[in-house]
């Protein structure tokens, strides 16, 4: 037998000057179910709190209704009060009758019907509803960090130095991402390695992070403070631990004709290599589509020179398995393909190149060791003529619809280094509009154009061709109005860039949501940047977003700050309204899944009886309260009814529906 | 149609007989020539019952839910039409792909008795399909009727003549595709007034006796328990207990197979008060294809449905009228 | 709506008001703090989002005499849960055009996306429905009544 209170407040005057609260506490006492109304002046103060208190024990009330203010003010306070009296907190419901009722009526009459109306339809529903308890789930001290660029590796400098275990997952045979390959950093000009390297090598010194270079994820199991991921660590064919990085391999081996990605193929490396000379780890891998050995059998130098004994041909690929609380997501980006960009020559000339390409030119490091030589001649280009938004802020279908954000800067940038080194360069930039907003960013563009004398044309290019060794650049220029052709030596297009195409994978595997373009979403664009809506999901760098080094790095260190105060906790709490099958019900016909953004429901094989001794083994959908996060979209999607949602179930609603309507 | 189900026949002794499948899910005679009725044939014996004729327009695919559960492999014909409906329950992994054989089988387009009785001929003995008439011999003669005048509903605007799952085929003539556009007739409803279409809907829907026949044979509709029958959903309801209800439980219906039905027309073909009941469910399929683009569920076994999926740029609801926004 | 004659009282629409916790329900809370007045005749109900409301929520209002039905949710892209409006809009926008093929006033239901921060909006939102719905005059098409002569 249900005993409800109900305690209608009268917030001073707020309530009670609209409301007649004595009238309405007066007729709640004869609703069915109902066994005590009161009202008070301040239900909310601690005397206003004692009486509700004191009434849940001395009329033994299952369930009581505040008609108060909203909800949204003082649900916690009356809560706790209830919990405070023995009564489960989920027991109650409050009436908004403040900013829905007394605040924004004025005739006394209407507003106390109102009211009575509201009081009664929480009624109905506190009627319906059942003790809930919040879960706990355990915390696993431990984070993963996929992908170790400048973000990631930021990420877990971070985590670690708050004493937290960190494994880095890359899937290159050594961290630094992008970042390693740049040459200088605007606007400040410092020089990428300099100031990336020094991190590497923080994180191989770091007794807290493991770094799986090499390797990829498998697959995700779990949820928030308790993932259980599969890592491929794939076959490098040199034993990490005995390699020394002599690269005496390096020398030896024949097969020297491999394209070197890590200058964006502008040279040729070994099929045994270290990526580049500041690699971490400092360890050889065999490109196994180059080398002699694994395709024929036939070679062995690099195992016959190596003193340590670390070659090892037969490596295969290995799997571990390790449990993490939290999963930072820092796969970074990659420019975009050209192929559908024939307007600008890519394919055809050597001397058009992208950005990325350019910067592995002007590198100490770089194939020319710095020196700016075109690709065709190896001569020292004489003019120079830059394209921005290449593929950026493209509706046309071919490219990208959004900004690729950090494009104007670095051409900014090139074109100052190139003034600065070569001053008898000429170089031309042409731009739809230069976006440089951030801290001494307009500044750097400013110097560029009034101290380095770079010609920018505002207008879109729309031919590049070769005419007798030079490359004829036809573009528009709006400013002046006419058509312009720039005979050029080198053309720098500044690719857009694009979320590095294995976050899909990932995406997938971790049930995180990814946008149109690829990238990560957001759990919300303003409040919740850095967190994934996947729960213990984290989001640093490019893989959300088009950002630069500074943005990448704070987003870097914020996602670190979430991470660490999950992982201070030893365990979560749950909200206990989270939707629940009736397996009795449940077709297991993954409609619920397919609108669950959260990837809370997964399908179990339950076995059920079907009486006579006969049983039957279904495909039932399973909800995990950890995950969950209670919108609802599942049950309604659900056709047979069988997913509901504790503390918003369909009956509690239908009956407030009823309330309300009935006249 | 006759070399069509001797080809069957074949086929289902020949599977039988070797064990390969423990049944054969098909049509038996009834009592009448035209109405034989869905089987599972479970021995070569069982199959001298067998029969494929033109009023064989069930559609098999639901009973595969209960069939490919038990043990051994299941062999199961299937029209065009059915076969969409097979892949959509694979989709909602209802069924398991593994343990049934398809075998795709010609359909020219079913025959609907009532049809045929309104052209005057009872007592129907056998009929005889030849391109665009039909050679019907009953009891007290023969007659050339026109096919088109004829057809079930459903195959009177046949979506596809196209097989969307098989194993192997059994098509002996080509299958020409139909001329009519399924979604006439509720365009017309669309171009009523308002209070036209509700007295169209009241008239039709007041029919119902809520005997849940086009619920049962509904392959989109099959559910363990139906949310009618569930006292959580606060809709449960064993009866039309007012107008409303009558309403409410097509309304429901229909929404619950929104994105999901295939357009079978199985809940036309065996309502008892002949509503018009695919009107409902083709109402859905015309919007979802005008506002999300192109769908037809069962094409493929995997994907999303139009509702259970999105896009950011999708129109609101209070512009939308008949599938586009206003 | 011939129903409703100058003679009778006049004509007051009872109005449910599904709101999503996280937007639109603020968005009535600060209509109240803003003393943003709408009419009585209109009753919230909380749910966490928009897309918890099912098709059979609505038609059970009108079935107990609701005349009209509005689902209010966060703006397209701001969902708290992410997804949870753009799954309600599709289902809303099929229903709604459903709803009128039946022949069924499309006017007496509605969605709209208010804002946490719109209490303006939603005050004027409401004031601009009951007006709809008013002049649509009674609910007749969908209601049942069996239980209003039970009554």
């Amino acid at each position: 037998m249900q005993r409800i209170g109900v305690f209608i407040c009268w917030c001073g005057s707020n309530i009670a000057a609209t409301v007649d609260v004595e009238r309405v506490a007066e007729i709640m006492k004869s609703e069915p179910g109902v066994v005590y109304s009161a009202n008070y002046q301040y239900m909310c103060s601690e005397n206003g709190q004692q009486l509700i208190k004191q009434a849940i024990k001395e009329h033994n009330l299952t369930g009581i209704v505040v008609g108060a203010c909203s909800p949204r003010m003082h649900e916690a306070t009356f809560r706790k009060a209830a919990e405070a009296a023995g009564l489960n907190p989920y027991m109650v419901e409050i009436a908004n009758i403040r900013e829905h009722c007394s605040w924004i009526h004025k005739d006394m009459e209407e507003a106390t019907e109102k009211a009575v109306v509201l009081v009664r339809t929480a009624i109905a529903k506190v009627k319906l509803n059942a003790p809930l308890t919040a879960g706990e789930s355990p915390v696993v001290k431990r984070a993963l960090v996929i992908g170790g660029g400048i973000a990631g590796i930021q990420a877990a400098l971070d985590i670690a130095d708050a004493g937290f275990e960190v494994d880095i997952v890359e899937k290159n045979a050594t961290i630094g991402g992008r970042m390693a390959q740049l040459d200088k950093t605007f606007p400040t000009l410092d020089c990428s390695a300099c100031i990336l390297t020094p991190k590497m090598v923080d994180c191989a010194q770091h007794e807290k992070i493991d770094i799986l270079s090499y390797s990829e994820i498998e697959d995700v199991k779990g949820f928030v403070g308790n993932f259980s991921v599969t890592i491929r660590k794939k076959a490098r064919y040199v034993d990490e631990t005995k390699c020394t990085g002599c690269k005496i391999c390096m020398e030896k081996c024949p097969s020297k004709k491999g394209l070197n990605t890590f200058n964006m193929g502008l040279n040729t490396r070994p099929a045994i290599h270290i990526p580049f000379a500041q690699a971490i780890p400092n360890v050889a891998v065999i490109d196994p589509e180059q080398c002699i050995k694994l395709k024929t059998g036939k070679c062995g130098i690099c195992q016959k020179f190596c003193g340590v004994g670390a070659i090892d041909y037969e490596q295969k690929d290995t799997f571990i398995e390790r449990q993490y609380g939290a999963i930072v997501v820092a796969t970074g980006f990659k420019p975009i393909s050209l192929e559908s960009f024939n307007e600008y020559g890519y394919d055809d000339n050597k001397d058009v190149i992208t950005s990325l390409e350019l910067e592995r030119l002007m590198n100490a490091a770089g194939p020319t060791n710095g020196v700016l030589l075109r690709p065709s001649d190896g001569e020292h280009p004489k003019v120079i003529t830059f394209i921005q938004c290449v593929g950026s802020r493209d509706t046309s279908g071919c490219g990208k619809p959004y900004c690729s954000k950090v494009c104007c800067m670095y051409t900014a940038k090139h074109a100052m280094l190139i003034r600065e080194k070569y001053p008898d360069t000429e170089v031309h930039v042409f731009y739809i509009d230069v976006r440089t907003p951030g801290k001494n960013y307009d500044e750097f563009f400013r110097r560029a154009v009034e101290q380095y004398g770079v010609d920018y044309i505002k207008g879109m290019v729309g031919k590049v061709y070769n005419e007798n060794g030079k490359l004829m650049v036809q573009g528009s220029n709006l400013i002046d109005n006419e058509q312009v052709t720039i005979e050029s030596d080198l053309v720098v297009l500044a690719a857009a860039i694009e979320p590095e195409p294995s976050v899909r994978k990932i995406a997938t595997l971790l049930t995180a949501s990814i946008d149109t373009n690829n990238f990560l979403t957001e759990s919300h664009a303003k409040l919740r940047p850095v967190e994934s809506p996947t729960a213990g999901v984290y989001l640093a760098g490019m893989c959300q977003g088009p950002k630069d080094i500074p943005e990448t790095v704070s987003q870097a260190s914020a996602c670190a700050a979430k991470v660490i105060g999950l992982l201070v906790k030893d365990k979560l709490k749950t909200n206990p309204c989270v939707a629940t099958p009736d397996e009795m019900m449940c077709n297991g016909c993954s409609q619920c899944a397919n609108v669950c953004a959260y990837g809370a429901i997964t399908y179990i094989d339950k076995e059920f009886r079907l009486g006579g001794g006969k049983t039957e083994v279904r495909r039932v959908a399973s909800v995990n309260p950890a995950v969950c996060q209670g919108c609802g979209a599942c049950t309604v999607t659900c056709p047979s009814g069988a997913m509901d949602l504790k503390g918003f179930s369909s009956k509690q609603i239908m009956s407030e529906v009823e309330a309300i309507c009935k006249k | 149609m006759k070399d069509v189900e001797m080809k069957m026949l074949e086929r289902a002794k020949a599977l039988l007989g070797s064990g390969e499948v423990a049944r054969v899910i098909g049509w038996k005679k009834g009592e009448f020539y035209f109405d034989p009725v869905p089987a599972s044939f479970e021995s070569v014996e069982e199959l001298s019952d067998f029969v494929y004729n033109g009023f064989c327009g069930a559609n098999l695919s639901k009973y595969l839910i209960q069939m490919s559960k038990k043990e051994g492999k299941t062999a199961i014909f299937l029209k065009p039409c059915d076969s969409y409906s097979f892949n959509q329950l694979v989709k909602e992994h209802r069924i398991v792909r593994e343990n049934i054989h398809v075998i795709a089988i010609e359909c020219q387009g079913k025959l609907d008795i009532e049809k045929i009785k309104a052209q005057g001929v009872s007592a129907v003995t056998e009929v005889e399909e030849d391109g665009d008439t039909v050679k019907v011999s009953s009891l007290y003669g023969e007659t050339t009727l026109n096919k088109e005048d004829i057809l079930l509903v459903k195959c009177a605007t046949c979506k596809s003549k196209t097989h969307q799952a098989k194993d192997e085929e059994i098509v002996l003539h080509e299958m020409p595709e139909s001329k009519n556009n399924r979604f006439d007739e509720v365009e017309k409803l669309e171009a009523m007034t308002e209070t036209e279409r509700f007295a169209f809907w009241k008239l039709q829907l007041q029919k119902c006796i809520r005997c849940n026949a086009c619920r049962n044979v509904c392959p989109a509709c099959s559910c363990i328990k139906c949310v009618f029958d569930n006292p959580a959903s606060g809709i449960a309801a064993k009866a039309n207990d007012s107008e409303f209800e009558e309403k409410l439980f097509h309304i429901i219906r229909a929404f619950h197979v929104a994105g999901r039905c295939t357009d079978c027309g199985e809940c036309s073909r065996v309502c008892p008060q002949n509503i018009p009941l695919h009107l409902l469910n083709r109402k859905f399929i015309k919007d979802i294809d005008g506002l999300y683009g192109e769908y037809q569920a069962g094409e493929t076994a995997e994907g999303k449905t139009p509702l259970t999926s999105y896009t950011e740029g999708d129109k609101e609801p209070n512009d939308v009228v008949d599938g586009e926004a206003k | 709506m011939q129903e409703v004659t100058t003679e009778k009282k006049e004509f007051v629409p009872n109005i449910v008001a599904f709101c999503c916790n996280w937007c639109s329900y603020a968005g009535a809370d600060l209509a109240g703090s803003s003393r943003l007045s709408y009419p009585a005749n209109v009753k919230i109900i909380r749910v966490p989002c928009s897309c918890r409301v099912n098709p059979s929520f609505i038609l059970k209002a009108y079935q107990q005499g609701a005349d009209g039905v509005i689902l209010c949710g966060c703006h397209p892209g701001d969902c708290h849960y992410v997804t949870g409006n753009y799954y309600a809009r599709r289902r809303m926008s099929l229903l709604f055009s459903f709803l009128n093929y039946m022949g069924i006033e499309k006017e007496r239901t509605r969605v709209e996306w208010v804002s946490a921060a719109e209490g303006q909006r939603f005050s004027a939102v409401m004031n601009d429905f009951v007006k709809t719905v008013t002049a649509l005059g009674e609910n007749r098409k969908l209601t049942d009544l069996r239980v209003k002569e039970g009554e």
